[in-house]
Order: structure tokens, then sequence, then C-alpha cells
């Protein structure tokens, strides 16, 4: 009951800060004055009536994780985020073992096969990603400088980064 | 004899030494994505699109390539279904009622080619069926214009959401997600950015490939997590395996009624192969009464729903190829891959790219028959591959589809999106949200909103011209019904309960 009202409202409040900004869409001679804004209207009017539906009707809650799995899935969530944006400035193989073996550890907490996992998977897969696939952007490793290395990991941090 | 010229021109194209290649190298990826729980044909085919993009595939071999693992995916659901009484895919679940059983009775071997078999007649009749049917529908689609187009979208939309969801508030609160996604970017006809929020990584608006991975394979890693791995260990032995033609013979009625059934689920947009499995799976089970045995591990229980959902992926294909609307998750995906190699599918794609359609369809001929074959004699490999623990197989996973993205956009921004998309597809799967109206949203929002944009201009403005033929009329008629009727059919069509141990 609560996680439906609480995801109604939360999709309520983006159906309606979605019709505010797409009251605000700019618009010229070319494309006329309402068209652009039209169809984003009748989404946001859609969103936001299924949302109040939702609230008044709500279905039974789901089985959510216990405290420990959300903080497995956090992790996950972070060390997938820093792999994004360290891949770029640090080359394929060091974030890739790193990120590989935390993800392998939050599956199955065995320290061995987690190791493992992430030497195999990072190692494995760059040679088939570079010399059977050939794909472009993969890059071993690289060295950055400090200044590259901050500038990467700044972009994670709110009003900071780029 | 014109259909019969097509074919040739499709199989000149698809027969060559490398697409061959291609599609036995499809089919062997595509069983064993199908077979994994937790892997399936959409999974597949999206952590696919970009590597294959990346290899920089010309549009034939990506096609033959994608369609191939398509296939193979929709023959790989069910070995996991039989084996380990968890459907490889959601097509698959049917399969688990009688499979497992028989399975555990110690026809393991049995139960895996008899479903080879069906799916195989599936797929045959399906791909017929198709050859039939789209350059038909084809031909009619050309009558279409915006006011109708734009009613079709909404019926893909209504009908998606009706069956795939039990909560059609939900659905609906899906598909706008996904349109309104699809809104974000630069505008087409001013050339100003719409919804970006200022931000320029936003002004090409959201890659559905990225979504779409998100959405499907990195969400699938956040579930993994949850479970701890657990319930994929292989609980039935599979020792020899034969051919058992006494059960082949018994059900080859089931098999052609069946496939009937699969392909017209199929046809309808939004439907899908869950549909066609499991109306394939009720009428069968109708069809035999009381003493058919059917839950218990009879033949006929495992051949209905393998023929009725590989026949339905087929049929899916017909609105994804001629409309340009596609008919299930999958077909979503297939419909993004067309996009990417800047093929529109619509009626205009069997007049002006005949190789195209005719090759991928010549390569679907193709890829049945070497699926059968691969399937048959070696199943047991594939069982073997089952065994994969899921610590390594799902961050191979994740890795795979991150660097795919990367290889395809090498933008930091993309991948941030990607974990995005993952930790919301966690959250709508968990809240029970379908997830592939979303994709179809991001996937036709653009192309839904220019028909309605071309009927407002044609109009000036005028909303009764959405309703001024007969067809779209029709079309409005059906999405209504196909949203409101799945309300008071919930009942009646409950999903039988799964074999426990």
């Amino acid at each position: 009951m609560a996680s439906d009202r609480i995801f109604g409202l939360v999709t309520l409040i983006t159906a309606v800060a979605y019709i505010a900004a797409a009251t605000q869409i700019q618009t010229n001679f070319f494309s006329g004055e309402y068209l652009p804004k039209l169809f984003p209207l009748i989404i946001g009017a859609v969103a936001a009536l299924s949302s109040l539906v939702l609230i008044f009707k709500p279905d039974p809650d789901p089985d959510w994780p216990m405290a420990r799995t959300w903080g497995n899935l956090a992790v996950a969530v972070v060390v997938l985020a820093f792999y994004s944006v360290l891949i770029s400035p640090l080359g394929f193989i060091l974030p890739t073992a790193i990120a590989a073996m935390i993800l392998s550890y939050q599956i199955s907490p065995n320290a061995r096969q987690a190791v493992l996992a992430g030497l195999g998977l990072s190692l494995g897969l760059f040679v088939v990603f570079k010399f059977v696939l050939m794909l472009g952007n993969v890059v071993a490793y690289r060295i950055p400088t400090p200044a590259k290395l901050w500038d990467a990991i700044s972009i994670l941090i709110p009003f900071v980064g780029h | 004899m014109e259909t019969l010229a097509n074919l040739a021109l499709g199989f000149s194209v698809a027969l060559s030494p490398y697409t061959l290649l291609l599609a036995v190298v499809g089919c062997f990826i595509g069983t064993i994505i199908g077979a994994l729980p937790g892997l399936g044909p959409s999974n597949g085919v999206a952590i696919l699109i970009p590597i294959s993009f990346a290899l920089g595939l010309d549009a034939t071999a990506a096609l033959v390539l994608m369609t191939s693992v398509y296939y193979g995916a929709m023959y790989g659901g069910r070995i996991s279904s039989i084996l380990l009484n968890i459907p490889g895919d959601e097509p698959a679940l049917m399969t688990t009622l009688d499979g497992y059983p028989m399975a555990k009775r110690g026809e393991a071997g049995n139960a895996l080619v008899l479903s080879g078999v069906a799916s195989f007649v599936g797929a045959l009749l399906a791909t017929i069926g198709l050859i039939l049917l789209a350059p038909v529908l084809a031909r009619v689609a050309f009558l279409f214009g915006p006011a109708e187009y734009f009613a079709l979208y909404l019926l893909a939309f209504c009908t998606l959401g009706g069956m795939a969801s039990n909560n059609q508030a939900k659905s609906a609160i899906a598909a706008c997600i996904g349109l309104g996604i699809a809104m974000i970017g630069v505008d087409s006809s001013s050339g100003l950015p719409r919804l970006t929020g200022g931000n320029l990584h936003l002004y090409d608006g959201v890659d559905f490939l990225v979504a779409i991975v998100g959405l499907f394979a990195i969400a699938e890693l956040f579930f993994f997590i949850e479970s701890h791995g657990k319930g994929s260990s292989i609980g039935v032995v599979l020792d020899k395996v034969s051919i058992p033609w006494k059960y082949i013979k018994q059900t080859m009625p089931t098999m052609l009624r069946a496939s009937g059934v699969g392909f017209v689920a199929g046809v309808l947009p939004g439907a899908g192969a869950s549909l066609g499995s499991f109306l394939a799976y009720m009428t069968e089970k109708s069809i035999a009464g009381e003493k058919g045995g059917f839950g218990t591990g009879v033949p006929k229980g495992i051949a209905a729903p393998e023929a009725g959902n590989n026949s339905a992926a087929g049929g899916a294909l017909v609105p994804m190829l001629t409309l340009g609307v596609p008919g299930s998750g999958t077909t979503a995906v297939l419909l993004a891959l067309l996009m990417t190699l800047n093929i529109t599918p619509g009626p205009t794609l069997f007049r002006d790219n005949p190789d195209v359609v005719w090759g991928l369809i010549a390569s679907l001929l193709i890829a049945n028959v070497v699926l059968l074959v691969m399937n048959v004699p070696m199943v047991k490999i594939f069982v073997k591959i089952l065994s994969v623990p899921a610590w390594i197989l799902l961050p191979g996973v994740t890795m795979i589809s991150t660097t795919g993205i990367f290889a395809l956009t090498g933008s930091y921004f993309d991948l941030l999106m990607l974990v995005g998309f993952g930790v919301l597809g966690y959250f709508l799967r968990k809240l029970d949200v379908p997830t592939v109206p979303v994709i179809l949203g991001i996937l036709l929002g653009g192309n839904m909103e220019d028909a309605l944009r071309r009927a407002m201009t044609l109009s000036d403005g005028d909303p009764t011209y959405l309703f001024s033929s007969w067809i779209a009329i029709g079309f409005w008629v059906a999405a209504i019904l196909g949203f409101v009727a799945p309300m008071f059919l919930r009942g009646i069509l409950k999903k039988p309960e799964g074999h426990v141990d």
C-alpha cells in the first residue's frame, strides 16, 4: 500500500514538474506556437492522472529487501557510478577488475571467487573486446595525471563537476 | 510467384558463407542467452546491439546476427524451464508446468528434444505466416495517414500495457515515462532544445540503447544481488538424449494448433510471445480436458507452449516490420536495432529495402534450421553452460553491457544514465510496473508525436481529425478495449500455478 502511494506521489510530482517544464518550451516561427508543447502536455496529464489513480487505489506492497541487502545494492550502484567515470581516464583493465570483483562479492560473499571473477573477467573480456571484436574506445590502461583523475571523479559530486 | 522471387532474393543475400557463419554464431549465443535464467531474449539482443554496432557490421549482417540471437533465445528459454523449473525468459514460463515434472520423471532428454521440435514447428509456420501476411499488411498500411498512425501507436501502448501488467495505472505510467523521455532533446521542427534542463549532454536526446540495456541488464544485476544468486542450480540430471519419435508424432496436431494460436497472438500489436504460449497452453488444456493430465508432465503440455511461444515470436515480427509497431518487448528491441541501422520499418520498407526485409526472412528460415540441428545433438553443451555460477555470470554481463555502450558512444554520461536506468528498472519491476512500455515509449515517442503534429497541421488544429477515418476509429476502439478488457478478464485469464518442490 505505502510503496505504491509513495511511487504515485513521486510520479505525480514529476508529472506536474514535467507539465510546468513543457509550458516553458521555446517555440519559433517554424514550429508554431503550440505544437512542440502539445504532446509533452498530454503525456504529463496522463501521467498525473494515472498517479492519482495509484495513490487512491494502491496495490499490496512488494517484498522489499532487508537493510543489509540495501547496503549491497547501494555498494553496487556506487561501484558502477565510479566505473562509469573512471573507465576513460584509467583504461579498461583496472576499473573492470575492481568493479567485477566488488559486484561478484555483492552477489556471493566469497573473497576467493570474487578475486577470480574480477581478474578473469577483466583480462578475458579485454582480450575478446580488443583482439577478437576489435572494438574502438577500449584501451588496456592509461596513467592519468592527478588533475585528470580529479576531473573524472568530480563529475559524481553534484554542483562541483560538469 | 512474386513471393518466391522475393524469397530467392532474400536467400541470395543471406546465404553467403559470412552471413551463414553469423547465423550459426548468433543461434549459439542466443540459445545460451535464452537458457541462462535472468537473461531473456530482450536482454540478450539489447546487450549485443551496441557491440555489433561497434563492430561495424553492415545492415544485413547485423540483422542476420540479431535475428538469430532472437530466435535462439526463444529456443533456449525452454532449457532452464525444463531442467531448473525456472523460466529462462518470460514466454517459457508455461513450459515449466509440464516440462519440469516430465524431467523429474527421468525424461529430461525427451522433454528437451520434444520442446526443440515444437519450437521448430512453431517458428517455421510463423515464418511462413510472416511471408504471406506481411506484404499484404504492408499494402494496407499505405492507406494509413497520420491520424491512423497516431491511433495505432496508442493501440500498441494500450494492449501492451493491458496484457503486460496487473495494474492499468502502472502500465500507463510506464508508457508515460518512456514517452516523456523520448521528448527530451532538440525539437526537429523548431531546432530548439526541449526539456533538457540546460544539460548539453541531453541535446541529442536519450539513446534508447542506453535505456534498454539499463532497464534490462543492469536491473537484472540488482535482482541477483538481492537474491544473492540463489536458485540457479540444476535439480535434474540429464543422462542420455534420444529422439522421442512417439511423442513427436503424438503431439503433431497440438503443435500445429498451438502454432496457429501463437501466431495470431503474436501479430496483435503489444501482445507478444508470453501471451502466445499462454493461450496455446490453455487452448490445448481445454481440448484435452480433465483426463489430458496437463500439469503432470504430459508431452502435449510441453509441445503446446513451445510451439505457441516460438510462433508468436515470428508473428510479432509482422506488425514490427510492416507498421513499425512492435508486438512484444523483444521485437521492440529489434526495432531499436533497425533504427540504429538507419532502417525505418513500415510499409515503405518492403518497397524501398526489399533486400533487407527478405534477407531477414530468409535468415529466419536459416536460423530455424540451424537451431533445430544445434539443439537436438548439442543440448548437453547448453546444459553445461547453465551451471555457470551467478557470481561470475552477472558481473560479466554487466561489464559486457557497459563496455558495449562505452565502445559505441565513448561517453561517461551515457554510462551514468545506464546505471540510472538500472536503478529505475529495479524499482519499477519491484513495484510491478512493466518496463516494456517504457522501452516502447522511448522508441516510438518521436514517431507518435510526429504523427500527432502532422495530423494537427493537416487539420489546422482540429482534434476531431484524429477520428476522421474508419480505420482510425477502429484503432481507437481496439485501444480502449485492449486497455479496459484485461481488468475484467484478469480473473478468467489467471495463470496456472507452477510446480513447487
